[in-house]
């Protein structure tokens, strides 16, 4: 019994080292003082859970490279609410100067602190308020969104496509919904199905929710979710998918037609050069693809060269901004006139949008 | 579909059976999150570098098993609070894991394990596709269960087992070592815990994400009451769960309204109940909860 002991608080005693590693490794602070713009980020997640927080992250790394000036530094898994503002803070005080914090739930943490701190410089990802020294950002991610569904559109063969998608939120449904506008532009006798699996982040739950629609005989599955689990439940079965937030094209060749990613890159280092400059202020600012925000990954092998045309043609016109998805004539569900021919949904309402057009097999859930 | 809840619920399955022999044993172990997240990381990363998925799943499920030694040591050998205890395995296997599998977030398993339909069991209508056309990982999970029961309830250590947790110091008298049978007893159940989230990166998804097991730890703690400490009940528990997601994507993929909130609360809803329902059949028939649950044994004390 005793040799068992030791032998335990050997096993303990090495389990306890490895866990110091984690804390010791966490508290390295990054940058140093420089005179010029210190910028760090907030992130919700671990910068390279393949989606959305390393989209943001990639973001980070081009800036760096674009202006070789500026120093940059983040904090990863930082929570919503109060935590945030903790971190914020605490950045403001080591002498950051623009802050990016990248989660719908920093805005009113980062609200608060900058109040404190009206020469600091601050941008909230998602979100809708904003102060003098406080701008948001996003992206009209549903355009690349409409074109997505124009190649799966295309492809579909038994008409039945599924969209697996997180929370029944308006960023969420519009997103659906222009997908759903560019499957029924090329294919009228398509329709999009939609499960929520009402999490941002579960595996088991997203491959389950895309089991379900190939059983149905689905044979294209669009993810709307942070993981790449309904991808991979398609390519097991030789279908196709349509990937989101960064090219997920590597997880299954032969299966991600397209991707609909996110370029915060070129944001980043424009935001900054205006704080450079003194040019910089605060706006509500929705790029589209002419800014290179938000853009379609390359397609897959499987794709024809007579679909890539007649997508490129269609994204050529939305950077031109000769063409805008959520073009009337639409209809909603029930068949119900939403925009009426020659009109176009109103910003405000693409940003509040509750009801899904016609061709979406699904509801939203009343909360 | 049906096939699928049976995949799903395998996940479930492992860390349940194992769950009703350490609490059999008397030992509460509430860190079979942490276990399995320690299993599945592990294991994913095994089965990555050896190329070889059954390689991986044998080491996802040995890693279970030690981080299984931590918790034992704390709660027998220094009789600590095993609550306690148990959560801190959960908090300590998401950090440990969340810190050494930065570098293999978006990695795809190299090799998958690929399903073996066994002959003659396969071509049965209905039950056949869904039971005997599987990974050999779910064969695995239907021969523990039932070789698990035999052992609880046909075989001279299940009643040494049961004796230990249901009241130590008789068993003590007997003269059955109460602190080797539960450190044995909660090795098994990491072992298992590990098990189950190995196959969850090494078959179900198979790739490693920080926090991949979601919460399942937590429903195969609910499904050990659930299934009344019954190896075989445990089955059937898991299936069900398992098997739930995938009915109400069936309804929502066909156009039907649920409300949202019911949509986010159901697996918590269908734990309460099963609770519930399983603690009034407890009480009524006398069986289950093995009496020195979470009870420290001290051999001096009268």
């Amino acid at each position: 019994m005793k040799r068992f002991k030791l032998v335990l608080s050997i096993l303990l005693a090495v389990a306890l080292v490895g866990a110091l590693g984690v804390f010791v490794k966490a508290g390295v602070v990054q940058a140093k003082g420089v005179k010029k713009v210190k910028a760090a980020f907030i992130y919700v997640g671990p910068r390279n859970d393949g989606g959305w927080t390393q989209a943001h992250d990639v973001g980070r790394l081009y800036l760096q490279k674009k202006i070789p000036g500026v120093k940059t530094s983040y904090s990863e898994n930082v929570k919503e609410g109060a935590p945030a503002e903790k971190v914020i803070r605490s950045y403001v005080n080591q002498g950051y100067n623009v802050i990016f914090a990248t989660s719908f739930g920093f805005m009113d943490p980062m609200l608060n602190v900058a109040k404190d701190y009206p020469k600091v410089v601050f941008e909230h990802c998602s979100g809708f308020k904003k102060a003098k020294n406080m701008g948001n950002y996003f992206g009209r991610m549903y355009q690349p969104d409409y074109l997505a569904g124009l190649v799966a559109g295309f492809m579909t063969k038994t008409n039945y496509i599924g969209f697996v998608a997180p929370f029944p939120i308006p960023e969420v449904v519009r997103e659906i919904n222009a997908f759903t506008i560019g499957v029924r532009e090329v294919n009228s006798k398509a329709k999009v199905h939609v499960i929520w699996t009402n999490s941002w982040f579960d595996p088991v739950k997203e491959g389950n929710a895309a089991q379900t629609f190939l059983s149905n005989n689905a044979d294209i599955i669009a993810s709307g979710v942070d993981s790449p689990a309904a991808i991979n439940a398609a390519a097991k079965k030789g279908k196709y998918a349509i990937g989101y937030d960064s090219d997920m094209a590597h997880f299954a060749p032969k299966a991600v037609l397209c991707s609909r990613v996110w370029n915060w890159g070129p944001f980043y280092a424009n935001t900054v050069k205006a704080v450079m400059n003194g040019t910089w202020k605060s706006e509500a600012y929705w790029g589209g693809m002419e800014t290179g925000l938000v853009k379609l990954a390359p397609y897959g092998p499987m794709v024809p060269a007579k679909v890539k045309k007649y997508v490129e043609a269609k994204k050529k016109l939305i950077i031109a901004g000769k063409f805008k998805p959520f073009s009337g004539a639409l209809y909603d569900q029930k068949g119900k006139l939403r925009v009426k021919k020659g009109q176009v949904l109103p910003d405000k309402d693409k940003l509040s949008i509750q009801w899904f057009v016609k061709g979406v097999v699904g509801s939203i859930p009343k909360s | 579909m049906l096939a699928s809840s049976v995949r799903s619920g395998t996940i479930l399955l492992f860390p349940t059976i194992g769950e009703i022999f350490a609490e059999r044993a008397g030992i509460l172990n509430l860190g079979l999150e942490g276990m399995m997240v320690i299993g599945a990381f592990f294991g994913f990363v095994a089965g990555n570098l050896t190329k070889n998925p059954y390689i991986g799943f044998t080491i996802g499920m040995l890693a279970g098993g030690l981080a299984a030694l931590i918790f034992a040591f704390v709660a027998i050998t220094l009789k600590g609070n095993q609550i306690v205890a148990g959560l801190a395995l959960t908090i300590f296997g998401l950090g440990i894991t969340n810190f050494y599998g930065q570098k293999w977030i978006n990695t795809k398993l190299a090799v998958p394990a690929q399903s073996i339909a066994i002959p003659g069991f396969a071509n049965i209508p209905f039950i056949g596709p869904i039971f005997f056309n599987q990974d050999i990982f779910v064969y695995f999970s239907y021969v523990l269960a039932i070789a698990f029961w035999i052992i609880l309830f046909r075989t001279k250590s299940g009643v040494y087992l049961r004796a230990v947790g249901e009241n130590a110091r008789a068993a003590d008298a007997m003269g059955i070592s109460v602190d080797r049978t539960r450190y044995f007893w909660t090795f098994v159940g990491g072992l298992l815990a590990g098990a189950g989230g190995a196959y969850l990166t090494i078959v179900y998804a198979p790739f490693w994400l920080d926090g991949i097991t979601s919460g399942r730890g937590w429903i195969a703690v609910a499904l050990v009451i659930f299934a009344m400490w019954d190896p075989l009940y445990a089955i059937i528990g898991a299936y069900l769960f398992g098997g739930i997601d995938s009915l109400q994507f069936q309804l929502q993929a066909t156009g039907a309204t649920i409300p949202s909130s019911l949509l986010s609360m159901q697996p918590y809803l269908l734990t309460l109940i099963v609770v519930i329902v399983a603690t009034f059949i407890v009480r009524a028939k006398h069986i289950g909860v093995p009496r020195e649950l979470a009870l420290p044994f001290y051999r001096e004390e009268r």
